[in-house]
Parts: structure tokens; C-alpha cells; sequence
């Protein structure tokens, strides 16, 4: 693994309840860049950022966050070096018996011993990044879901971590929510060379923020690359998941028999 | 697939659950505690113990009344009356207290547990504590589990001694029985360490089944609103049968004669 690399997989299998999901995957993430990873719904895309995180563990391969083997460690170490990362859940999976501000507050109080004033400053300081510095009395039950996806945000990046990984952020999120959160992912990455990992099927969002895309399918590797490089893909199966075409090489429909046939067939239903 | 397969099959998978709660226990249990795990246990043991007082002490005060009242119509034809103060502590230390505060602590407070545990988990809340670097068994379920264990031998004497004063008041200021011979009869027959303590042991055996079942129950769902209802269930039919099944065998333990 080279210096530039934050997180490495290395042939990568897994399954789950005996279907495979990944089957041989690598990838590099570089440190300091914004790197996607796309493809469509049920490809694993949340699974690889379990398996990084060492919430989940292959059945081989290998999985490096910068020189650790995230299944090899002890399970306080994984504890410990998780404190470098952050994760933006798709749900925000804001802790529902604390306030906003506590909710923020709560990697500062666990894992420093900061003064009080300190860690209010420093809470501020993370809300007032993502717009909410005026909702920090509010219960999570109070936010609507784009509030929700940024107190989450501010949560995440309470430590400074140095990897950052976004599951689905903009699913959901109003046309203005949208906009804030790409350009928050943006500015963290320019203005704290924060590593990130963006998880995502909106492809439009997600080419005009990353460094670098690997799109998944199929458990493999299909495609990786510059967002113009996928841009201009000539396999038929990236390109109509680039430019979204219901007809292609990946089929709509679950595999079944044919249509007609299923119509036309005596009723199974008595 | 053939009965034998699916009988192996449950079997595997029941063994597999127990080994999975067998380590989740010691994982969860056996650390140093910190100031701030002091703070979310005595948390914890208000929400455990102290909500669950108001059920445990009315259900006490009625069945204390109860086994007056029908100890009484037993006795009186006999004309041993006056024993009524030594059967009622009697069935009440040994048995009916450690049993029934179990059985509505596992209704009471050990569903809560499992359904707040499990929404905790289908919200991903359990996940993202992960990803902070804090260990919810340290977290969440250590806390619950020793507020478990701690609570249920003080609402079992809670349970006794409010249940006495319910026998106390039909036997002796209702039904007219010597308040002399209702005390004295209770303070010569019940023998502290055979009595009292034995009566607390099981208390406590209870307390940690009961705990252990509810909080692994909600820690190991399946996380959906089907999957949380049925482990609310469970914890409370497992609980229920488990605190039965070990009263009989402590019981046997303690009082029988081999």
C-alpha cells in the first residue's frame, strides 16, 4: 500500500445468508480526495462501508485503514481506530434521548476530557458548519430529515476524523438540502483534506464532487475512474447506469419467466 | 426438508443462540467501571427499578391480602388462627415474592428493555455508537443488565414487606386475629438464614436470568418492526417459563429433603 493510500481492499469476498456479495473486489481509497462509490440498489454499497468500518467481516480478503488489518485487530483496537473515521448514516441515527447539541457533544465527551466551555465551543463551531447552531436545544424527533442528515453531519466530523464516509446522503433531501450537503462534503474535503467515501446511487451529486468513482456490480469491480472518464464509458452496462437508461444490459426486472407465459399459466391461487 | 434435518437444524441453531449469549454476557459484564458508567447505571436503575416499584408494591399489598384472607378460612377450621402471621410471611418469603416481583419485572421492565434495546438497533443507534469508538455493550447494555441484577432482590423485599402489612391488615384489623400470636408466631417460625436469605438467593438467580434474557433478546433481533414485537414476546414467555422452571429446581435445592 502506498502513502497516498488511506483505506485498501484487497480481494474482497462476502456473502450473506449464502448469497454473495462481493466477490473479489479492490479498492483504493487516496488520501485526502473525495472517492464514490456507486452502482445500483442491492449492490453492497453500504455493506463495503460496514466491512471498512469492521462492523462486518469478509470471508477472505483483506480490508487496510491506514496500517491497520481491520479484522485482525482486537476488538478495542477497532474501537480505537474508529475514532479516526466518521459516518454519515442514511437514517442521521441520532441518539433520540439527546438533544441536538448533545447529540454533537457526545464523541468530544467520551473521548476527550475537554472543558465544559470547550466542548460548547467546539459544538457551535461544527453546528454553525452545517446551519444548525440556532436548532441546538431541538430533540432529534423535532428535525425534519435534511436537519436530521446535518446534525448528523456536524456529529461525524466532531473528532476532526481523517476518514469521513457518507452512506446515500442526498436520498431524500429537498432540492436546497441537496445543494447544502454537496457542497458541505466539498468544503470538508478542501479545507480539512478530509478523506471521504461517498456511497451513492444519485449520479449527477456524486460525479460533481469526486476525485474518483468505482462503480459496483454484479460483486465486482465493473468500472473505476475520473467521473469524465465515466462519463465518456463505453460498456454498455456503465454507461446505462451513468446516464440512467431502464433498457440496457442490466435488466429492470427480477430475473422470472417469461411475462405472458406467467399471464396466460393456469392460476397458482385456488 | 425431512423432520430429522429441521430437528437438527433447530437444535444447531438454539445451541448457537446460547453460545451467543453466554459471550455477549461476559462481554458485557466484566470491565472496569468508570464515573460515567456509575451515572448510566444509576440511570438505568431508576428506569428498571424504581418505575417498576408502584406494580411490584400493589401487587405485593393484594396478594399479601389474598393469602390472608384465604389462610384464614383454612385455619380458622382448625382453630390455628393464630399461625396466620407464620404462613403468610412463610409463602410469602420462600415462595410468592421472589416469583411474582420476577414474573411482573419480566413484563414490566423486561419488555421495556428488549423493545427499547431493539429500536435502538433497527435505528441503527447501536451502529453509530460503534462508529464513534464507543462500545454499546459497555454503553447501553452493561448499565441495563447490572440495574437488572441489583433491583430485583430490592423489589423482592419490597415485595415482602408491603405483602405482610397487606396480611396484617385483613388477619388482624379486619378478621380479628391476636396481633400478639400473628407477630410472635411470624418471628419464631421464619428462620432468617433458611427463610430470608434463601428466599433473596432465588431473587437474585431470577433478577440475572431475567435480565440476561431481555437484554440479549433486544441485542440480537432482527431489526424490523415484526422482528421487535416478536422478541418482545419472547423476552417475556422466556422470562416467565425460565423464572418457573428455576423456582422448582432451587426450590427442590434448598427445601427439599434427599
Amino acid at each position: 500500500m502506498s502513502d497516498s493510500t488511506l483505506v485498501s481492499v484487497e480481494n474482497l469476498h462476502f456473502s450473506r445468508a449464502g448469497r454473495p456479495i462481493f466477490s473479489g473486489v479492490d479498492l483504493e481509497i487516496p488520501k485526502g480526495r473525495i472517492t464514490a462509490i456507486m452502482g445500483p440498489s442491492g449492490t453492497g454499497k453500504t455493506t463495503m462501508l460496514k466491512l471498512i468500518a469492521g462492523q462486518l467481516t469478509p470471508d477472505s480478503g483483506s480490508v487496510h485503514v491506514g496500517n491497520d488489518n481491520v479484522h485482525r485487530l482486537s476488538r478495542q483496537a477497532l474501537f480505537r481506530m474508529r475514532r479516526r473515521m466518521g459516518m454519515l448514516f442514511q437514517s442521521g441515527a441520532l441518539f433520540s434521548d439527546l438533544n441536538v447539541f448533545e447529540n454533537v457533544a457526545f464523541p468530544l465527551r467520551v473521548h476527550t476530557d475537554l472543558p465544559e466551555h470547550m466542548i460548547r465551543d467546539l459544538v457551535l463551531i461544527k453546528l454553525q458548519a452545517v446551519g444548525l447552531r440556532g436548532a441546538r436545544d431541538l430533540m432529534p424527533a423535532e428535525l425534519s430529515g435534511g436537519m436530521t442528515r446535518r446534525v448528523a453531519l456536524a456529529r461525524a466530523i466532531a473528532l476532526d476524523p481523517d476518514l469521513i464516509m457518507y452512506d446515500e446522503p442526498f436520498v431524500g433531501q429537498d432540492p436546497i438540502s441537496m445543494g447544502v450537503l454537496v457542497t458541505l462534503i466539498r468544503r470538508l474535503n478542501s479545507a480539512f483534506n478530509m478523506t471521504a467515501i461517498v456511497v451513492s446511487h444519485d449520479i449527477k451529486e456524486t460525479l460533481s464532487i469526486a476525485d474518483h468513482v468505482y462503480v459496483i456490480a454484479d460483486g465486482k469491480v465493473m468500472a473505476s475512474g475520473s467521473p469524465d472518464s465515466l462519463r465518456d464509458a463505453r460498456d454498455p452496462r456503465v454507461s446505462q447506469f451513468i446516464q440512467g437508461k431502464p433498457d440496457g444490459p442490466v435488466p429492470f426486472h427480477y430475473p422470472s419467466k417469461d411475462f405472458y407465459e406467467d399471464i396466460l399459466a393456469p392460476s397458482e391461487v385456488s | 426438508m425431512s423432520p430429522l434435518t429441521s430437528l437438527g437444524h433447530k437444535t444447531l441453531n438454539t445451541l448457537e443462540s446460547l453460545g451467543r449469549s453466554a459471550i455477549f454476557l461476559v462481554q458485557a459484564l466484566f470491565h472496569l467501571p468508570r464515573a460515567e458508567g456509575v451515572r448510566l447505571w444509576l440511570r438505568q436503575m431508576y428506569f428498571v427499578g424504581v418505575m417498576s416499584l408502584p406494580i411490584v408494591a400493589v401487587s405485593g399489598l393484594f396478594i399479601g391480602m389474598v393469602i390472608a384472607l384465604q389462610g384464614y378460612l383454612v385455619l380458622s377450621g382448625f382453630g390455628a388462627d393464630e399461625a396466620l402471621g407464620q404462613m403468610v410471611a412463610l409463602s410469602l418469603l420462600r415462595e410468592l415474592a421472589p416469583v411474582v416481583t420476577a414474573l411482573l419485572f419480566a413484563g414490566r421492565a423486561g419488555s421495556a428493555l428488549t423493545a427499547e434495546i431493539g429500536l435502538m438497533k433497527a435505528t441503527e443507534q447501536l451502529s453509530s455508537m460503534e462508529m464513534i469508538g464507543v462500545d454499546p455493550l459497555r454503553r447501553v447494555i452493561s448499565p441495563r443488565l447490572w440495574a437488572g441484577f441489583i433491583s430485583m432482590p430490592i423489589l423482592t423485599v419490597f415485595f415482602s414487606v408491603i405483602g405482610i402489612a397487606g396480611g396484617y391488615l385483613v388477619g388482624v384489623d379486619w378478621l380479628g386475629v391476636d396481633q400478639g400470636s400473628f407477630w410472635g408466631n411470624m418471628q419464631g417460625s421464619v428462620i432468617f438464614l433458611d427463610d430470608v436469605m434463601n428466599g433473596m438467593l432465588k431473587s437474585v438467580v431470577f433478577g440475572v436470568v431475567v435480565t440476561w434474557i431481555a437484554v440479549f433478546q433486544g441485542y440480537d433481533l432482527i431489526p424490523t418492526s415484526e422482528g421487535i414485537s416478536r422478541a418482545t414476546t419472547r423476552t417475556v414467555v422466556f422470562g416467565s417459563l425460565a423464572v418457573l422452571g428455576l423456582d422448582f429446581i432451587l426450590t427442590a435445592l434448598m427445601f427439599g429433603e434427599f
